[in-house]
């Protein structure tokens, strides 16, 4: 559906995005990741056309954007960082506007404006001026725009930026509701939210591409162990001695003690270690309180692939990562890039 | 073509559902009003002065009356046009929807040509205007004003008034800034419009050069009924090269 190769984009001797190659399926959603500043918006102009690569090429549904640019075109939707709206006209003005734009025929015009609207949710503003309505609406209006001529590639760019969270999950709601007949990129620097709506991620740093995969592979590719948490009603020392002496287990570490409960974290060599842990516990007298395994979250990935301090201490130590998995990675990273 | 269409549909929609368009005119028909207005009193006053001392009344309508209305009206308008072209790029690149244009599938030159006759649409409705002045004067003076000189003289405003656009489009084409695009687009018409004075006190090739520049000496000729090829040769190439380059301008990255 879509094949970007070697794409690269320079401002004089800056380098905004530097070779760059992925590919998308048809009706696939893919992740486009990466913190602010670090290529994104710059990649989907030379996809769109807005911006002419320095070198590579973006080809469309077996269409080079470089050689047929207006053929290209008509196979994308296209939603910018900053909704290309005209703020004196009316929903619906704008959207017949942007119909004989996109060249759609006159008797097609009107039910594709309807379905639009429709799609977006906008019914009840299809006669109001944009420029009075709020930001959660204009952006729908945006969408609507991009999605009027049912383009097999839609390209978002940070479809979620400035929402509130109900219109955020609207939003997102909308792009899974697309999936299928279209082929989604969209970008984003909200790691939940590309863990939730892609089944592929792509996550680019400073121009670069960095990896390409789905989430969970990600995951695995970063930490081929698994962390599991412990909450044992015992001795810190008694069962992390027992813990240890499992083959299947390569470290232990005492998180705390309270009461007369000892918090641990076991990092395991394989998902099957639960089982033999559980056991081992069980069959001590103890009794278990918690058993949980511990999977990385984006941001950890993240950091870790962009190479980022912050990572490398929470790869590398059992207890810097244990805070992860109870929501707190953020305050955490926060600390270690400080 | 049809984004020809669409972009100058909603350009016309645009300009009339802001006061914007509805200022121009007003503004326009208010100035080019006082004008005819007091240079036909003027005449009116003049010609029966000749008349009361046995000249007859016949003071040439054309020099005494037509030819200065219509250079006012190419001067009003060099005020008026950098406040119809300034925002027609500069907005569309600051508010983001220049995203939306290049990336339809519609060619750089429909939009330019699209924003360029939907400004001259506008300035045909201004012209208007002068043409009702226009009418009166034909309709009471014996013998009625050539209609020579008068077609001469409108085509030369309308050549005109679309370089005014065009280069005003391409100015605003290069800023985000609307202020930025009139105080510039205003000051350029100026120079050009009084380049022919360099003349005045330089005989030099050079000198004249920079007259032939001028967009006075060549509006002199049709205001005159002198349809002279160079004359349309140098609006038209004008005009060709402000449509050109905001072409060439939306090709290139920001």
């Amino acid at each position: 559906m879509l094949e970007v190769q070697n794409l690269s984009k320079s401002y004089g001797p800056k380098l905004a995005v530097n070779q760059i190659s992925f590919s998308a399926r048809k009706g696939e959603i893919l992740g486009f990741l990466g913190p602010n500043g670090a290529g994104k918006t710059t990649t989907m102009r030379m996809i769109t056309g807005y911006l002419p690569p320095s070198r590579g090429q973006v080809v469309v549904d077996g269409i080079s954007m470089h050689r047929a640019p207006i053929e290209a075109k008509r196979r994308i939707g296209y939603l910018p960082e900053l909704p290309p709206l005209y703020p004196e006209l009316s929903v619906r003005d704008y959207l017949m506007f942007v119909a004989r734009l996109k060249k759609i025929p006159g008797s097609q015009r009107k039910p594709a404006v309807d379905r639009a609207i429709e799609r977006a949710a906008l019914g009840e503003q299809r006669g109001r001026i944009i420029g009075r309505l709020s930001k959660g609406y204009r952006q729908r209006v945006g969408i609507a725009q991009a999605i009027l001529n049912e383009p097999p590639l839609l390209i978002l760019d940070e479809p979620t930026a400035g929402l509130d969270p109900r219109q955020i999950l609207e939003t997102r709601k909308l792009v899974r509701s697309l999936a299928g007949e279209h082929t989604i990129i969209l970008s984003t620097h909200i790691l939940a939210e590309a863990a939730t709506t892609c089944e592929r991620v792509i996550i680019i740093n400073q121009g670069q591409l960095v990896a390409v995969d789905t989430p969970e592979n990600l995951t695995h590719r970063i930490k081929p162990t698994e962390t599991v948490q412990v909450e044992v009603r015992a001795p810190a020392e008694a069962a992390a001695a027992a813990l240890r002496a499992l083959p299947e287990v390569a470290a232990v570490a005492v998180l705390g003690q309270h009461n007369e409960a000892t918090r641990l974290q076991v990092e395991a060599r394989s998902a099957a270690a639960r089982e033999a842990i559980a056991r081992a516990l069980v069959g001590a007298g103890w009794g278990v309180r918690e058993l949980r395994p511990l999977e990385l979250t984006l941001e950890e990935i993240f950091l870790s692939l962009t190479g980022s301090p912050a990572a490398a201490a929470g790869e590398s130590s059992l207890s810097a990562s244990a805070p992860a998995g109870e929501g707190g990675s953020a305050a955490k990273s926060n600390e270690g890039g400080a | 073509m049809s984004g020809l269409w669409a972009i100058i549909r909603k350009e016309w929609k645009s300009y009339f559902v802001t006061p914007a368009a509805y200022v121009v005119l007003a503004l326009f028909a208010v100035i080019a009003g006082f004008f005819f207005y007091s240079m036909l009193a003027y005449y009116v006053m003049s010609s029966m002065g000749g008349g009361m001392f046995g000249g007859g009344g016949n003071l040439d309508i054309h020099s005494m009356l037509l030819q200065p209305l219509f250079f006012d009206i190419g001067i009003t308008l060099l005020f008026l046009l950098p406040m119809v072209t300034m925002r027609l790029y500069a907005e569309e690149n600051r508010s983001g929807t220049m995203e939306l244009l290049k990336t339809a599938p519609v060619r750089r030159m429909e939009v330019v040509l699209g924003k360029f006759l939907a400004a001259l649409g506008l300035l045909l409705v201004l012209l208007l205007f002068v043409f009702g002045y226009v009418l009166v004067i034909w309709h009471y003076a014996h013998p009625h004003p050539g209609w020579a000189a008068l077609g001469g003289a409108f085509l030369g405003l309308l050549l005109l008034g679309s370089v005014y656009l065009s280069l005003g489009l391409f100015i605003s084409s290069l800023t985000r800034s609307q202020v930025v695009a009139g105080v510039s687009t205003f000051s350029v018409f100026l120079l050009l419009w009084v380049a022919d004075w360099v003349t005045a006190y330089d005989n030099g090739g050079f000198a004249h050069i920079i007259a032939y520049l001028s967009l006075t000496t060549h509006l002199t000729n049709f205001v005159q009924g002198v349809l002279d090829l160079k004359d349309v040769v140098y609006y038209l190439s004008l005009i060709f090269a402000g449509l050109f380059l905001t072409a060439r301008r939306m090709e290139l990255a920001e």
